[in-house]
C-alpha cells in the first residue's frame, strides 16, 4: 500500500508544479535558514568540556566592593587580583586548583629560522592539565614541585611542536621563549575545547589553541604581564611590577576541582570565610560577596554566546514557521482540490485511516524533497558563513552527519505536522456530497 | 463595493482564510523587526571616527627581544624616524590602540580625587606630538602637545601626565557649559590632568554595546607607552600612495631592524580592513536579515497566489452566475481585490501587535533597542501592496471567467 501512496503521492504532486515547487521551495528555504544559523547557534554554545563541565568552578572574590561592581549588578569581578589568587593556591582547600593568564611571547631564531616569531601562551599551575583533561602526545605537563620551583618548563602544542621541532619528540629540547629558555616536558595533542572557558577574561572567547604552556610561578618571576583583560579600580598608584601585583587589578582567572556536592559546599563555605578574613582585616569595607560557578553556569554568566548568534537563530525560526504556515494553506488548496477523488476513494470503501495515511504520505514526499533542497542550501549557505558571522566564529560552523539527519528530520518532521489539519479536512470529506456534485 | 457577501464568502473558507492573514501577520512581525535591526546596523557601521581613514594604515609591530623598556623606546624612536622619513608617508605616530582596534585601554574619569562613581570612561590613546596630524585629528579648541610634554612610560607604572587632549564628546560631558579648555579632571589617579586641547572627533578603540553610552569619549596622553610585547605603529600616507605607503613602511622597518614580527597576514592594515574587520558581525547581521526579508516575502507573495488561485477554480461556477447576472469583469476584479485587503487588514492588524510584541520580547532578552512605529507603518503599507500586487494575476483570471460557466454543471 505504502509503494501505491507513494506513486499516487507523485502523480498528484506532478499535477501542478508549480504549487508543489513553491511548498519544495518554502520549505527549503526555511529548514536552511534555521539550520545555517543553528550550525553556528549549536558551536557557540556548546559544552566545552562536557564530562566534567559540573566539577569544574571558577571562584570570584568581590574585591572591589558594592559600589565599583562590574555593571554596576552588585556582582564580585569576573577575575581575581594577585592577592586574593594567591591567597586560593596557598589554601589548597580543593581537589585540584590552578590559577591562568595569556600570555605573548616571541620565539627567537634558531635552526632553519632566521625571522622571530610569535607566540600565544597560557601560563598556569600544573594541575591545569588533568583538570581540563589535555591530552599530550609526548611527555607530560608539571608537577607541583615545578610550580614551586619555578622551573623554566613548557609544554607544546602539537601545532606549535610541528612548527619548531618538525613534529619530532621534542621532549628535553630547549625553546627560547622572550629571551628566556625553557625545557620542553610535554607536547600536547590538538585541543582546542569551544568556549575557551578556562580563559574568558583574558582575550576571545573562541580561537585558536595557544601555542605554548609554562609554570605561572616563572611567568611571574619574568614580570610578564597579562596578553588578555586587565581591570581596576579606584586611584592607581602603582610605579611598577611589584605595585602592580599588590594592586586591585583583577586579570587572573582561577580554577578548582571539586568532584562532590559535599565538596562544593565546603569550598563555598571556605571563600566566605576568606571574604570575611579580609573584611576583619580591614582590607574589604563590605560583607562576603563570592561566587562559585560551574563551567555551564560562568559561559551563561559571561554571555560567551554572541547576541548576533541568538538573533539569527530567533528570526531564522520564525521564519521557517511562516514558511510551514504558507504550506500549510498550499497544502489545504491542494487537498481540497480532490475532494471529489477523495469522495469515491470513501464511497468505495477506504477508511478515514487510509485516507490520512495517503496523505501524509503526500505530505512527507514534499517535506523530504523540500529537506534535500534545504540540505544543498546548507551546505552553501555553512561555507558562506563567513559572510554573516565574524570569522572566528564562523570557522566553528561545519555540516556534519548530525546536522544533516536533522536537517532532513526537522523537513519532513514539520511538513508532516503541517499536513496534519489539512489531511484531517481532507479526511472528513463526505463522500455522498461530493458524489452527488460530481 | 459591498463588504457583506464578501465576509459571507470567507465563512466558507474560513481555514484559507485564517492562514494567509496569519501568514500575513508573522511576516510583518518578521520583516519589521528585521528592518529595524538592519537600519540599526548599518547605522552602527557607517559612524564615522573623525580620523582621514582613506589614508590610514596601521602596523601592529612585535619585539624580539622583549626585555627592557629602555631598549624598546630606543627602538620606537628609530623606527618612528624612519618611517617619517618614507616617501609616501606624511606622518607617522606609535600607539597602545586605535579606532575601531576592538578592545584598548579605557580609563574611569572623575571630577574629584575621591569620587566613588564614575563620571563616564574614557578610551585611553597615548600619543606623541606627531598624534594629531597622524590620524588627521581636527583641532577645535588649545594647542597640541609640546616636544617637552612627551616622556616614554611602561605598562606598569600609572602616572598621570599633568595634560591631556580630549575629544569634543568627552568635554562637553565633563563641562556641559562649553569651559572645558583649561580645566581638570582625574583619570583613576590622586593627581589631577588639565585639558590643553579638545579635538573635534576620534572614535573609541572599541564599539561594543557596553561602550554605547561613552561614545566618541576619548583622551590623549602625552606618552609612548613602552610595552615590551609591541605596539601599533599608525601611518599616514600622501594623498593617492596608500598601497605605496603600506609596502615602503614594511620594508623600512624591516630594513631598519630585523628582530620585530609583523604578522605577514595582519600585520599591516589599511583602516578599511580595520572598519571592516571592527563590524564584521553587524554586516553578517545586517545581511541575514536583508535575505531572510526578501526570500520572505517572495514566498508571502506566492503564498497568496497559491491560496487566491485555487479559490478562483473552486468558485467559477459562481462567478459565472455573477457575470451571468449582469456583473462587470471590473466588478469580480475588483472583489477578489477587496477580498484579499480585508484578509491582509486582519493580517496587518493582529501582525502590528506581533510585531510590537516580538520587539519588547527581543528588548528583554536580547537587549535590543525600542522599535519605532514608523518601522510597523512601513511594515504594513508593504504587505498590503505585497497582497494587493499578488492577488492581481488570480483575480484578473477570475474576471474572466465566462458567464457561460454558469451552466455548466460541473
Amino acid at each position: 500500500m505504502f509503494a501505491y501512496y507513494l506513486d499516487l503521492a507523485l502523480r498528484s504532486l506532478k499535477r501542478n508544479k508549480l504549487l508543489t515547487a513553491l511548498m519544495i521551495v518554502a520549505i527549503g528555504f526555511g529548514v536552511a535558514a534555521s539550520m545555517i544559523t543553528y550550525s553556528v547557534f549549536r558551536a557557540v554554545s556548546g559544552n566545552p568540556i562536557p564530562d566534567k563541565s559540573a566539577q569544574l568552578f571558577t571562584p570570584q572574590i568581590d574585591s572591589w566592593g558594592p559600589q565599583q561592581s562590574f555593571n554596576g549588578d552588585g556582582e564580585p569581578p569576573q577575575a581575581l587580583d594577585y592577592t586574593d589568587a594567591m591567597a586560593l593556591m596557598h589554601a589548597h582547600a580543593a581537589k585540584r586548583q590552578t590559577l591562568i593568564y595569556p600570555v605573548q611571547m616571541t620565539v627567537m631564531p634558531g635552526g632553519d629560522r632566521s625571522l622571530p616569531i610569535n607566540a600565544y601562551g597560557i601560563a598556569a599551575y600544573g594541575d591545569f592539565f588533568p583538570m581540563f583533561e589535555v591530552p599530550f602526545q609526548y611527555g607530560r605537563g608539571w608537577s607541583g614541585t615545578e610550580d614551586q620551583a619555578r622551573a623554566a618548563v613548557v609544554v607544546l602544542s602539537e601545532a606549535f611542536n610541528r612548527k619548531l621541532f618538525g613534529g619530532a619528540d621534542s621532549l628535553g629540547h630547549e625553546v627560547n621563549l622572550g629571551g628566556h629558555t625553557y625545557r620542553v616536558v610535554g607536547v600536547i595533542r590538538h585541543w582546542n575545547p569551544q568556549p575557551r572557558f578556562y580563559a574568558l577574561f583574558g582575550g576571545s572567547d573562541f580561537g585558536q589553541p595557544a601555542d605554548f604552556y609554562m609554570p605561572f610561578t616563572r611567568a611571574l618571576d619574568l614580570h610578564i604581564g597579562t596578553a588578555g583583560n586587565n581591570s581596576c579600580r579606584g586611584k592607581q598608584t602603582a610605579r611598577g611590577w611589584d605595585d602592580y601585583l599588590q594592586s586591585n587589578c583583577v586579570w587572573i582567572n582561577p580554577w578548582v576541582e571539586l568532584d562532590t556536592p559535599a565538596e562544593v559546599a565546603r569550598y563555598r563555605n571556605f571563600l566566605e570565610g576568606y571574604a570575611v578574613e579580609q573584611q576583619r582585616a580591614g582590607r574589604f569595607n563590605w560583607p562576603p560577596n563570592v561566587r562559585l560557578r560551574d563551567v555551564t553556569q560562568w559561559l551563561a554568566y559571561m554571555h560567551v554566546v554572541p547576541p548576533e548568534s541568538r538573533i539569527a537563530l530567533m528570526v531564522s525560526l520564525g521564519f521557517f514557521v511562516i514558511c510551514l504556515v504558507n504550506t500549510v494553506g498550499l497544502l489545504l488548496a491542494k487537498f481540497m482540490r480532490r475532494a471529489g477523488e477523495i469522495g469515491v476513494r470513501r464511497a468505495l470503501g477506504a477508511s478515514r485511516r487510509e485516507i490520512y495515511f495517503q496523505f501524509l504520505i503526500e505530505a512527507a514526499t514534499v517535506g523530504l524533497a523540500g529537506g534535500l533542497l534545504g540540505l544543498l542550501l546548507t551546505a552553501v549557505g555553512v561555507s558562506g558563513v563567513g559572510l554573516l558571522f565574524e570569522p572566528q566564529i564562523a570557522r566553528l560552523a561545519h555540516v556534519d552527519l548530525s546536522l544533516i539527519a536533522l536537517t532532513l528530520g526537522v523537513a519532513i518532521a514539520a511538513t508532516v505536522i503541517a499536513a496534519f489539519y489539512p489531511t484531517w479536512r481532507a479526511a472528513h470529506v463526505q463522500p455522498a456530497w461530493h458524489l452527488r456534485t460530481n | 463595493m459591498q463588504i457583506q457577501p464578501i465576509l459571507a464568502a470567507l465563512r466558507q473558507h474560513k481555514a484559507g482564510t485564517v492562514l494567509i492573514a496569519l501568514q500575513i501577520a508573522l511576516t510583518l512581525a518578521i520583516v519589521c523587526n528585521a528592518l529595524f535591526i538592519i537600519h540599526q546596523r548599518v547605522t552602527h557601521l557607517s559612524e564615522p571616527t573623525g580620523i582621514d581613514e582613506a589614508n590610514l594604515f596601521v602596523i601592529g609591530n612585535q619585539w624580539a627581544d622583549q626585555s627592557s623598556a629602555q631598549q624598546v623606546d630606543a627602538q620606537m624612536q628609530a623606527d618612528l624616524a624612519t618611517l617619517r622619513q618614507l616617501p609616501a608617508v606624511r606622518d607617522a605616530t606609535a600607539s597602545n590602540s586605535y579606532p575601531l582596534v576592538g578592545g584598548g585601554w579605557d580609563d574611569f574619569i572623575t571630577m574629584t580625587p575621591d569620587q566613588v562613581q564614575k563620571t563616564t570612561d574614557a578610551s585611553v590613546y597615548f600619543g606623541d606630538t606627531h598624534f594629531l596630524d597622524t590620524l588627521g585629528l581636527k583641532l577645535i579648541a588649545g594647542r597640541n602637545f609640546r616636544p617637552d610634554e612627551v616622556a616614554p612610560m611602561s605598562p606598569h607604572e600609572v602616572v598621570t601626565p599633568p595634560v591631556v587632549i580630549v575629544t569634543r564628546a568627552l568635554a562637553d560631558k565633563l563641562y556641559p557649559d562649553g569651559s572645558a579648555l583649561g580645566k581638570s579632571f582625574y583619570a583613576m589617579s590622586a593627581t589631577p590632568t588639565t585639558i590643553i586641547g579638545i579635538v573635534a572627533r576620534l572614535q573609541r578603540s572599541e564599539v561594543d554595546t557596553w561602550s554605547r553610552p561613552y561614545a566618541y569619549q576619548a583622551l590623549i596622553w602625552p606618552r609612548r607607552l613602552d610595552g615590551t610585547v609591541g605596539t601599533n605603529y599608525i601611518v599616514r600616507a600622501k594623498p593617492g600612495q596608500l598601497e605605496a605607503a603600506m609596502r615602503e613602511a614594511k620594508q623600512g622597518l624591516i630594513a631598519q631592524n630585523r628582530m620585530r614580527i609583523i604578522d605577514p597576514k595582519d600585520g599591516v592594515l589599511s583602516f578599511a580592513q580595520v572598519r571592516h574587520r571592527a563590524y564584521d558581525s553587524d554586516r553578517g547581521t545586517a545581511i541575514l536579515m536583508g535575505i531572510i526579508c526578501a526570500v520572505l516575502l517572495v514566498i508571502t507573495g506566492a503564498g497568496i497566489i497559491g491560496l487566491t488561485s485555487f479559490w478562483v477554480g473552486q468558485r467559477r461556477k459562481q462567478i459565472g452566475i455573477r457575470r451571468a447576472l449582469g456583473a462587470t469583469q471590473r466588478d469580480i476584479l475588483h472583489y477578489f481585490q477587496t477580498e484579499n485587503l480585508l484578509i491582509a487588514g486582519a493580517g496587518v492588524a493582529l501582525g502590528a501587535i506581533l510585531a510590537v510584541g516580538l520587539n519588547l520580547w527581543m528588548m528583554k532578552q536580547l537587549a535590543m533597542d525600542r522599535m519605532s512605529l514608523l518601522y510597523v507603518l512601513a511594515g504594513v503599507v508593504v504587505l498590503l501592496l505585497l497582497g494587493q500586487g499578488a492577488v492581481f494575476a488570480p483575480a484578473l483570471r477570475a474576471s474572466r471567467v465566462s458567464p457561460v460557466e454558469a451552466t455548466r454543471t460541473v
